[in-house]
């Protein structure tokens, strides 16, 4: 029995007249690495953020890890992960004070924490890094970290916003066998980035025009289905001729 | 190379205990569209910030169209065209304001050199009149390519033009640049996107402030050691481990569906590897020789970042 963990019906956002997001309706299932992807100006954020319990629907239903997006917000916060290229990790803070931090806002008891914080650091390698500021650890390294950081909870979904803008093509392919491994473990992967042979790692893949959900597939199916070598050509027959500004 | 448009000798710069730059060489000739290719932290944004007079070296020589970069770095200013990685323009001015600013302070007019930005300006020209901070990333990107061109500069440099933005956008931009070349500026652009490296005359691969390569894409193609084939089966994530306890294989590296494997030339044989592959239970087998891309040359050529405790350091 195929359990859904996010489900979305009739999603609408308005700024004003602008129509950001208009009447998405799909369902993400437990388990899953779901692809979001999307032109700049498709409404990828909007949606995201209104996921994440960080803004309201204009109208439409929407159910996160099983609570109500309207009227149990705290609930959703408190069962997801959140990591992005833009913002993860404090520079300021050394590696240890960064887990401690946000194992701490996750909720998570001081034994857990303790306990939590030394697996993460052996499974990176990150055991002598501990005390080293997050500034002068190299980007990939961090950007590792800040994944296994928004997972500590184990929390039912993990957000990752182009969670591997910029980084060296080694450390992307490792950060996406720690998603694979999360995903094992039964955390649902709801995933953004621009690069289309990540889409490719997804077992479904949606692709957002102009506020509405374009398609929505396997990427098997998806290439079959546009007559595409691969998902790079899937999404530029897709998004090419957008209105999009 | 006789009379470069830009010079780079032995540059080194360090920020702090960290090395950005390490003993950097290149020249430029005019007209070419070079690439700089390489992760966040490889020193790109630091070799655009030195040629562009913003920050000075701590060792070695550079020039821009013969001018030095330190003492001749107003000369420079007149005639670079600077994109820089974050978006740089006024987020509270109109499309049309902030094109009419950089006109002005350069001297000159949008009228003047309208030919130049004419192709890209006709996309975002419907929007003059919103403010630049409500343009979609790739609008952004047109406006400070615009705004970078405006006065005719003889060099353009563009810092990670295309991050953050979509793959639609990204070819627009890369066509946008190619018919540039037309009008013989010298364009310096740099990307983690390896695939943008094909697009570019000549790419220089960089990684932890040094230069791996430099070299047509082409070429730097045909100087990879090995030979690769792409493996697909049914189970992509069993796969990447069986391939990686088959005898003789150099390394395995996943892209999308398939890994591509390099080895010593002739050393595999594609029998084997299916008989291989049928007993570790994989079906659908397809094993392509393939010719390497610019990411697998990259990935050969680099040395994974060390963890963190032996990072770079000053050596005192």
């Amino acid at each position: 029995m195929v359990e859904n963990i996010i489900t979305v019906k009739n999603l609408v956002k308005k700024f004003g007249h602008f129509i950001a997001n208009d009447h998405l309706n799909f369902e993400v299932r437990k388990g899953e690495i779901f692809g979001f992807l999307g032109a700049n100006g498709a409404g990828k954020t909007t949606a995201i953020r209104i996921l994440c319990g960080l803004s309201y629907p204009s109208s439409g239903e929407v159910k996160v890890g099983g609570f109500d997006i309207y009227t149990q917000r705290n609930d959703i916060k408190r069962n997801i992960g959140y990591m992005s290229q833009r913002f993860s990790l404090y520079d300021d803070l050394t590696v240890y004070e960064n887990i401690r931090f946000y194992a701490g806002i996750y909720g998570l008891s001081r034994t857990e924490i303790s306990t939590k914080s030394a697996m993460l650091m052996k499974k990176l390698g990150l055991e002598e890094a501990k005390d080293k500021l997050l500034k002068d650890v190299p980007l990939g390294w961090k950007q590792k970290l800040a994944f296994s950081v928004a997972i500590i909870h184990d929390p039912k979904i993990v957000f990752l916003d182009e969670p591997t803008g910029g980084v060296d093509p080694i450390t992307r392919r490792q950060f996406w066998n720690l998603i694979f491994e999360a995903a094992v473990e039964g955390i649902t992967v709801f995933v953004t980035t621009h690069y289309m042979d990540e889409a490719e790692y997804c077992d479904r893949v949606t692709i957002m025009v102009d506020g509405k959900i374009a398609a929505l597939d396997t990427p098997a199916i998806l290439k079959k289905t546009y007559d595409a070598a691969n998902m790079n050509e899937v999404f530029l027959k897709l998004a090419r001729n957008t209105s999009t500004a | 190379m006789e009379n470069p448009s830009i010079s780079v000798r032995k540059i080194s710069k360090s920020f702090g205990s960290v090395k950005a730059l390490d003993n950097i060489s290149f020249e430029i000739p005019k007209g070419e569209l070079f690439g700089f290719i390489g992760p966040d932290g490889a020193g790109k944004t630091t070799i655009f910030r030195i040629l562009a007079t913003l920050v000075l070296p701590d060792k070695g020589m550079a020039s821009v169209e013969g001018f030095d970069v330190v003492k001749d770095f107003k000369k420079i200013r007149k005639i670079l065209g600077y994109m820089p990685g974050r978006f740089s323009l006024y987020m509270d001015l109109s499309v049309e304001e902030n094109l009419s600013f950089y006109a002005t302070i350069f001297g000159t007019t949008i009228k003047q050199n309208y030919d130049l930005i004419k192709d890209i300006y006709r996309q975002i020209e419907p929007f003059k009149t919103r403010r630049a901070g409500n343009l979609s990333g790739g609008m952004k990107q047109k406006l400070a390519l615009c705004c970078a061109l405006i006065h005719k500069p003889a060099v353009i440099f563009l810092d990670e033009p295309t991050t953050g933005v979509d793959a639609v956008s990204r070819v627009e931009f890369w066509e946008m640049l190619r018919r540039l070349k037309e009008s013989d500026i010298t364009i310096m652009v740099s990307t983690p996107y390896m695939d943008e490296a094909s697009l570019c005359d000549r790419v220089a691969l960089i990684q932890d402030g040094k230069i791996m390569k430099i070299n047509k894409p082409e070429e730097i193609i045909v100087d990879y050691r090995f030979q690769l084939w792409a493996v697909c089966s049914g189970k992509s994530f069993d796969l990447l481990k069986d391939l990686h306890n088959y005898p003789g294989i150099h390394s395995v590296q996943v892209f999308g569906q398939s890994a591509h494997i390099a080895f010593e030339k002739s050393i595999l044989s594609v029998d084997e590897l299916r008989k291989y592959l049928t007993n570790t239970g994989h079906k659908d087998i397809e094993i392509e020789e393939i010719k390497p891309n610019i990411e697998d040359c990259f990935m050969e050529l680099m040395v994974q970042e060390p963890i963190p405790q032996e990072k770079k350091t000053l050596t005192s």
